[in-house]
């Protein structure tokens, strides 16, 4: 029988804990489990058979840790192949009359993921990949991906088994007493991940015991479609008489893990300290627990790393400023591949109250694969969001989908069949909930009549690729009404009909609709409002836009979904009050300045250094008023500085005033006319994930007016000098804080001095110093951020 | 024999914010800083998890090596700070992922409080090691038992290669969520692993 059959009917029981089974047996502090397979398989195998002759269905290999960032491919394979031998001879031993499978087990590979930790991505899929396919090549039954506390490193994992084996696959994470992955995930995000990307069964292990997990697999039982999996501890350790015990007995533990069963939970067993005696017990009492048949949940949710957005009651906000369409400023930076500028419009998106962002970074000229991946790799790493991957270009969308951390929307898909045949099977391997457009080949059809017939015929064939319809939102366009005065009444009466007879959920560019006319937020806003009323379950808008903001709570609260008006309440209380009437600016004394400016940029106030810029703009050339208020202000701070006076967060507050200044200043002047010739490359080095320091170097050169290639950090030698050569620059910037690093500091310096001999090093950096720095190569120390400043102006003076 | 290793989560200990702006590199008054700083406790605080793990060993000499139950070590200073000591606590804390990310989004919007903030977990990570020592040593005191202060790997000629031994010994990515990289640098950034010895007190 196969296992996924079996499970539509009945609980599987799973087996318990391999661990403390193993150090009883003699397993030493530091020795790597796997090779007792090898070396001891008659104590792997009879640890198995007690299992099967205690009820398990289920037996998982003895390959937690099998992988090959810790075993030779040679010996990886003689593990795996053994541990799945002794699980044979174990089956083919027991006495037990149940179904048998097993199952090859798959644990983290204990590092942490790019960008937090060293471990790429595609390494970590590649690393899950060799394991399985020699799993699939020995014989297992299925993959059972365990133990897993980062949703990303669970993605890889799942990834590597779906790409290679057609066997079932279970996926379980571990979560703490917080309901949270250690990286922050919480069960619904795993849910919609995991489930959106195929397992076929999934839900928690290890970590705490039945009774501390239990609200976290309420909350898989919630969520799930698919069969819900509960492996947990024997409660804690402790230590009697030099003996590790743990504080849930076989008997307690049986009882409630076999009453989550009843509440759903369809595969049971241990983790860390149970035993064949827990398992027996278990399987006793599951004996008399009648499964839940399986239900399919219609939630429709979308997840970043760490949480879950749900379409349902409230309107969810979708950010629609990371796209170039219409600015000029945002092309500029896509261009230049200006990172930080996409990640600032995002992060004050999140701060506006966007609840998922739009990501585009379509512009004909540029590599929208590899720039669309870096934008959603950059975006997961500091926004909490889910985010709206929002090309037209397959191949974008998928390499976006695969590297995304979570379960993402796609935008979009339409109802021309190329479209539904490049998009579906992308969001069937990858998961997603994806918008449907309602046009075709024929156009936008001018009734809502004929826009739901485009729904249900895209339901239809989503249907086939096995895409239910929870997981598409349509969006029935809104057009202007400067062009039809019916356009909009057609699109509302598009949306309650998708709502009410398709049973689905809508998302609007609300925007559109007032195209061509004057004070576009008074439509806009209404129509956001009506669209609301009509049942809209989404809108992808300007967060920013305080017309749209007023509608959106004051619906909110309408709609009796703001308990206590709360929401609404605080949005009022945050209102900009109307500006006061120009408070004469020359009541503050300027003595010790030569304007304004320079006193707030000196001072640290960026909201005031950014107005007083806009102010004297009009009047200044762009230049001098970096010349005569921007730099002297710059330089009085950085001399404070260097004799102490000003201490560094002073110091950063006031680069960051200049910095809000220049912001301004950019807005009027084309790019190319600041001081673009003079170029710095920064990095932090190969193996050093820190980047403070560097960043404070980066904003204090740009204030200068250096053009700044940022590399991050974790950056190889040879992107270093290939950036060097790329941009022209003189000067190359390398950060280490540790002397573990200062080695690929050494290294590059040495490649750099091979390939680009005209180019000058600086070096700064916790572990470093005047000696230190001389012994590896470099030109120049600074020990701090105004140091490397001063270097970089005395080398592009030369 | 087996070692237990102990999982523990703590809320937040009483901040010292004096501590947190000399991290960040400030010395004397300040006071739009000191506000500043302020702002970024706030947000902080839903950012941070206070967790650790620790196990006990009984520690050996063989001459110029100190066996100290998890690895073997030759370094005069570790011996010399565990002279007299016949155990160890060791330790390892974190205050997690979320508090990196934060600090990641700060440097895009605010380097000033990405540096303040980065003062902050540099304080918060000392302050939930010293409560944890704190307790340790209390209930240690009833055994007629004392502690050392803590000694990290890198600290004076204790390999920081040690930090392999130390994070197979505690499972710290399973327990902590803390991991190593190739170059033993630790993630979460604010993180710490320490050894601390435990003696008994002569009366």
């Amino acid at each position: 029988m196969k296992i996924t059959d079996f499970l539509k009917e009945n609980i599987l029981i799973l087996d318990g804990g391999m661990g403390t089974l193993l150090q009883e047996r003699g397993l030493a502090i530091g020795e790597l489990p796997e090779r007792w397979s090898i070396s001891h398989p008659e104590v792997i195998t009879e640890i198995h058979r007690a299992y099967f002759d205690a009820g398990s269905n289920v037996v998982n290999t003895n390959t937690f840790g099998a992988n090959s960032l810790k075993f030779s491919d040679e010996e990886l394979e003689a593990i795996v192949c053994a541990a799945i031998n002794n699980a044979k001879s174990a089956r083919a031993e027991s006495r037990g009359t149940q179904e048998k499978w097993i199952s090859l087990d798959i644990g983290p590979t204990g590092k942490m993921l790019k960008p937090y930790g060293d471990l790429d991505f595609e390494d970590a899929v590649e690393i899950f990949a060799k394991t399985i396919r020699l799993g699939a090549k020995y014989g297992c039954d299925l993959v059972f991906i365990e133990t897993m506390n980062d949703s990303y490193e669970a993605k890889a994992a799942l990834l590597a088994a779906k790409e290679n084996c057609e066997l079932p696959v279970f996926v379980s994470c571990a979560f703490g007493e917080d309901g949270k992955l250690m990286t922050g995930g919480s069960p619904a995000a795993m849910v919609a991940m995991l489930e959106g990307m195929g397992a076929d069964a999934i839900g928690v292990n290890c970590s705490l015991g039945p009774l501390a997990l239990a609200p976290t697999v309420k909350q898989y039982l919630e969520y799930a479609s698919v069969p819900v999996i509960l492996k947990p501890n024997a409660g804690l350790p402790r230590a009697i008489d030099g003996k590790t015990v743990f504080d849930v007995s076989p008997e307690e533990f049986a009882k409630t893990t076999a009453d989550l069963a009843t509440l759903g939970v369809r595969a049971v067993g241990g983790c860390c300290g149970t035993t064949p005696e827990y398992i027996s017990a278990l399987a006793e009492k599951i004996k008399t627990v009648t499964p839940i048949p399986l239900s399919k949940k219609q939630h429709t949710i979308v997840s970043s790393y760490t949480h879950a957005v749900e379409f349902g009651s409230a309107p969810v906000l979708i950010g629609e400023r990371i796209n170039p369409t219409g600015k000029k400023r945002f092309k500029e930076a896509l261009r230049a591949e200006d990172m930080d500028y996409i990640l600032k419009e995002g992060i004050s998106e999140e701060e506006a109250g966007a609840e998922i962002l739009d990501v585009n970074v379509g512009l004909p000229e540029i590599d929208e694969p590899r720039l669309l991946t870096r934008a959603v790799r950059e975006l997961q790493a500091i926004i909490d969001l889910p985010l709206q991957i929002d090309t037209a270009d397959a191949v974008a969308m998928e390499s976006a989908l695969r590297i995304y951390n979570g379960k993402p929307m796609i935008n979009s898909v339409n109802g021309k069949p190329e479209s539904m045949a490049a998009l579906f099977p992308l969001a069937k391997k990858y998961g997603g909930v994806i918008v449907a457009l309602t046009l075709d080949e024929s156009g936008i059809p001018a009734t809502a009549e004929g826009r739901v017939e485009i729904a249900r015929k895209i339901l239809a064939e989503a249907e086939k690729y096995g895409i239910d319809k929870k997981d598409i939102i349509f969006d029935p366009l809104a057009l202007t009404i400067s062009a039809d005065k019916d356009a909009a009444k057609e699109t509302l009466r598009a949306i309650r009909i998708i709502r009410e007879e398709l049973g689905c959920h809508t998302s609007l560019g609300v925007s559109n609709v007032s195209f061509g006319l004057p004070e576009r937020d008074v439509i806009n806003s209404a129509f956001f409002a009506l669209a609301l009323a009509n049942g809209l379950s989404a809108a992808i808008m300007n967060p920013h836009s305080t017309e749209m903001m007023k509608t959106y709570y004051a619906c909110l609260a309408l709609f009796g979904l703001d308990e206590s008006c709360k929401n609404y309440l605080e949005f009022a209380q945050n209102l900009p009050k109307p500006e006061p009437t120009s408070v004469a600016p020359t009541a503050k004394s300027t003595d010790e300045y030569r304007s304004e400016l320079e006193r707030a940029i000196v001072k640290g106030l960026s909201d005031e250094a950014a107005r007083l810029t806009r102010e004297i703009l009009p009047g200044k050339a762009p230049l001098d008023v970096v010349s005569e208020d921007i730099i002297p202000a710059l330089d009085r701070v950085g001399d404070g500085f260097e004799k102490k006076t000003v201490y560094l967060p002073q110091l950063l507050m006031s680069a960051e005033a200049a910095g809000a200044a220049f912001e301004v200043i950019k807005q009027t002047i084309p790019a190319g006319e600041s001081n673009g010739d003079h170029k710095v490359v920064l990095a932090t080095v190969k193996g050093d994930i820190h980047d403070i320091g560097k960043n404070i170097v980066k904003l204090l050169l740009e204030n200068y007016g250096f053009t700044v290639t940022d590399l991050g950090r974790d950056v190889p030698p040879e992107r270093i000098v290939k950036a060097a050569r790329e941009s022209g620059a003189t000067l190359v910037g390398l950060s280490a804080l540790m002397t573990t690093t200062v080695p690929a500091m050494e290294e590059t310096i040495r490649l750099l001095r091979t390939e680009l001999p005209e180019v000058k090093t600086v070096v700064g950096g916790a572990v470093l110093t005047q000696e230190y720095a001389d012994s590896i190569g470099a030109d120049k120390y600074a020990k701090d951020a105004m140091e490397a400043v001063r270097y970089a102006e005395e080398i592009y003076k030369q | 024999m087996t070692t237990i290793v102990y999982k523990k989560s703590y809320s937040a200990p009483p901040i010292d914010k004096a501590e947190a702006l000399r991290y960040a590199g400030v010395r004397g008054d300040a006071p739009e800083i000191s506000a500043l700083l302020d702002e970024c406790i706030s947000e902080a605080a839903e950012h941070i998890s206070y967790k650790l793990c620790f196990a006990y060993y009984p520690i050996s000499r063989d001459g110029g090596r100190l066996n100290l139950g998890f690895a073997e070590v030759c370094s005069d200073r570790l011996a010399a700070h565990l002279e007299g000591y016949h155990g160890v606590i060791l330790l390892a804390a974190t205050i997690g992922i979320s508090f990196d990310r934060l600090v990641a989004k700060e440097i895009k919007v605010s380097p000033t409080k990405a540096l303040l903030l980065d003062g902050l977990g540099a304080e918060r990570i000392e302050a939930l090691c010293d409560l944890f020592c704190l307790e340790e040593a209390e209930v240690l005191a009833k055994s007629g038992e004392t502690l050392t202060n803590r000694f990290s790997a890198g600290y004076g000629d204790l390999p920081l290669d040690l930090q392999k031994s130390i994070f197979a010994a505690l499972d710290c990515k399973k327990n902590i969520g803390l991991t190593l990289n190739d170059s033993l640098l630790m993630s979460p950034q604010k993180s710490v692993t320490a050894i601390i010895g435990i003696k008994k007190v002569e009366k």
